[in-house]
């Protein structure tokens, strides 16, 4: 089981390996859309894989409650306990 | 009258050469682009072919890592090569809402498509990537060049096999003619050096089997051809309406003074052997350019270097220019790079254009006992063309039974 900031710094990876954003930019209070400017391809790409990478399932319909980087790390951390 | 057209910026990336200078300078020089595959699927799959022509510069080493992971190889090629021409043109401002795309491929995302289903198969529908299908769609390549220029006058995709790219200089042509756009940025792009196409035209009887000498293996209209050789890249043009062009004090390489395709509606993948519905072609487009066949002194041949394709060719252009088809330098460029497929017209149109406005015919290689069927006048060392006005043809046919000729006019 990781940490939030294990799994904050393994977001910021797929992050950036998505998107080039720099993984300093991704931050907890940070919006997928409205700050990072990440489409709903690129965030449905994010999210498998985070489930890879952390051994979770987000299922489809949770991903639009996921509105920062913050509502991810947490739902992940949750899944996993 | 209609509107004159004419060429301002060109772009390619090819087996031999990552950009138009370094490829015209090795088809000038007479190289090949063809190679022994190094990819581990090739023994592993047993394949009966063991060469092909890539691209000398991978796109992923142009393009940021992000850009290329989002695009198929054959729309990563396109978006190069377009970047070449638009830089290659000048162009600074545009009125975008009359700039359009007509860039072709004859296969489309044959990588992405194969991958995703592996994907599934191995790992299961989660898996399969979300951008998949936009990865994959045959329209990939013109939809990402209008996207990168801000093309907005409609982003068109012929799709005629190994016609694709020249078809797409054709439907370039018309957009600018008819007044739907000032400025068409157009080509071809394919990228299907993949096991199961290899395979595939392995099947048909299609591609040469010279493994000991993929070098010598794409010889158009020697007696000893035995087929295609694979090749994979993209070429890009950039047309304009004469009057844009000389409103912004364009460099013009050269008119492209006609334009035609037809349908042979004999066989899928047959050629005529008669040659009517390339002769047809061929007329149409000089009619098209207003050329008479002793204004032509320069042919971009689409001879592939198969067995069956090579002779009905001939036959269409001694049918269209009759006995002037002897007085006609021609070049069959893919003994240097392969058979690019649906990107061929269009890297061939490139060349066509450079032969026009640098006045030299490149180089055939592998000839050595020129099928006795075939006598035209090939070019197998840089040939001079004449000067005064010249006309050079670029003919490109495909499965399907698809013939497209281009006309380009010197200035």
């Amino acid at each position: 089981m990781a940490s939030n900031e294990e799994i904050l710094s393994g977001l910021a990876e797929i992050v950036n390996e998505e998107t080039g954003l720099a993984t300093e930019a991704v931050e907890l209070d940070k919006s997928f859309t409205e700050d990072l400017d990440i489409d709903s391809i690129s965030m449905m790409t994010i999210v498998v894989n985070a489930e890879e990478k952390f051994g979770v399932r987000i299922p489809d319909e949770e991903v639009k409650n996921l509105k920062t980087v913050g509502d991810a790390v947490s739902f992940i951390a949750n899944a996993q306990a | 009258m209609a509107r004159k057209v004419v060429i301002t910026g060109l772009g390619a990336t090819t087996p031999i050469g990552g950009d138009v200078p370094t490829m015209w300078r090795n088809a000038l020089k007479g190289v090949s682009g063809a190679h022994t595959l190094e990819d581990d699927w090739v023994a592993k799959y047993e394949l009966p072919v063991h060469f092909a022509a890539r691209a000398t510069t991978p796109a992923t080493e142009v393009l940021s890592r992000v850009e290329a992971k989002r695009m198929d190889p054959s729309t990563q090629f396109a978006v190069v090569a377009a970047r070449e021409a638009w830089a290659d043109s000048g162009i600074t401002e545009v009125d975008h809402d009359r700039l359009a795309v007509a860039f072709a491929t004859g296969i489309g995302g044959v990588w992405t498509l194969l991958d995703a289903w592996d994907t599934l198969r191995e790992k299961g529908p989660r898996r399969v990537l979300p951008m998949t299908v936009p990865m994959l769609m045959p329209n990939g390549p013109a939809a990402a060049v209008s996207l990168d220029l801000g093309a907005r006058a409609g982003a068109h995709t012929p799709v005629s096999a190994c016609a694709s790219g020249t078809e797409a200089v054709h439907v370039g042509l018309d957009l600018i003619r008819s007044g739907k756009a000032d400025v068409v940025v157009c080509g071809g792009a394919e990228a299907a050096i993949h096991p199961m196409p290899i395979a595939a035209f392995s099947s048909m009887q299609a591609l040469s089997r010279r493994n000991d000498d993929p070098e010598g293996a794409s010889r158009p209209y020697d007696l000893g051809r035995d087929g295609f050789v694979m090749g994979e890249g993209a070429g890009a043009l950039v047309l304009e309406a004469e009057e844009h062009a000389l409103a912004r004090g364009a460099r013009i390489y050269a008119e492209l003074a006609g334009t035609s395709v037809t349908a042979d509606a004999y066989h899928i993948t047959a050629p005529d052997p008669e040659g009517l519905g390339a002769t047809r072609a061929l007329k149409a487009a000089m009619f098209d350019g207003r050329i008479q066949p002793e204004d032509v002194v320069h042919v971009n041949a689409h001879a592939t270097s198969t067995p069956v394709g090579d002779k009905p060719e001939y036959t269409a252009l001694k049918a269209a220019l009759g006995n002037h088809v002897d007085s006609v330098a021609v070049s069959a460029t893919k003994s240097q790079m392969g058979h690019l497929l649906g990107a061929s017209g269009a890297v061939e149109a490139v060349l066509t254009v450079l032969a026009v406005y640098e006045r030299k015919a490149p180089v055939t290689i592998n000839l050595e006992n020129q099928d006795p069927e075939i006598p035209l006048d090939v070019v197998t060392t840089a040939r001079d063309l004449p000067g005064g006005s010249i006309v050079a043809l670029s003919n490109s046919f495909g499965f399907g039974g698809h013939n497209a000729v281009i006309a380009v006019r010197s200035i």
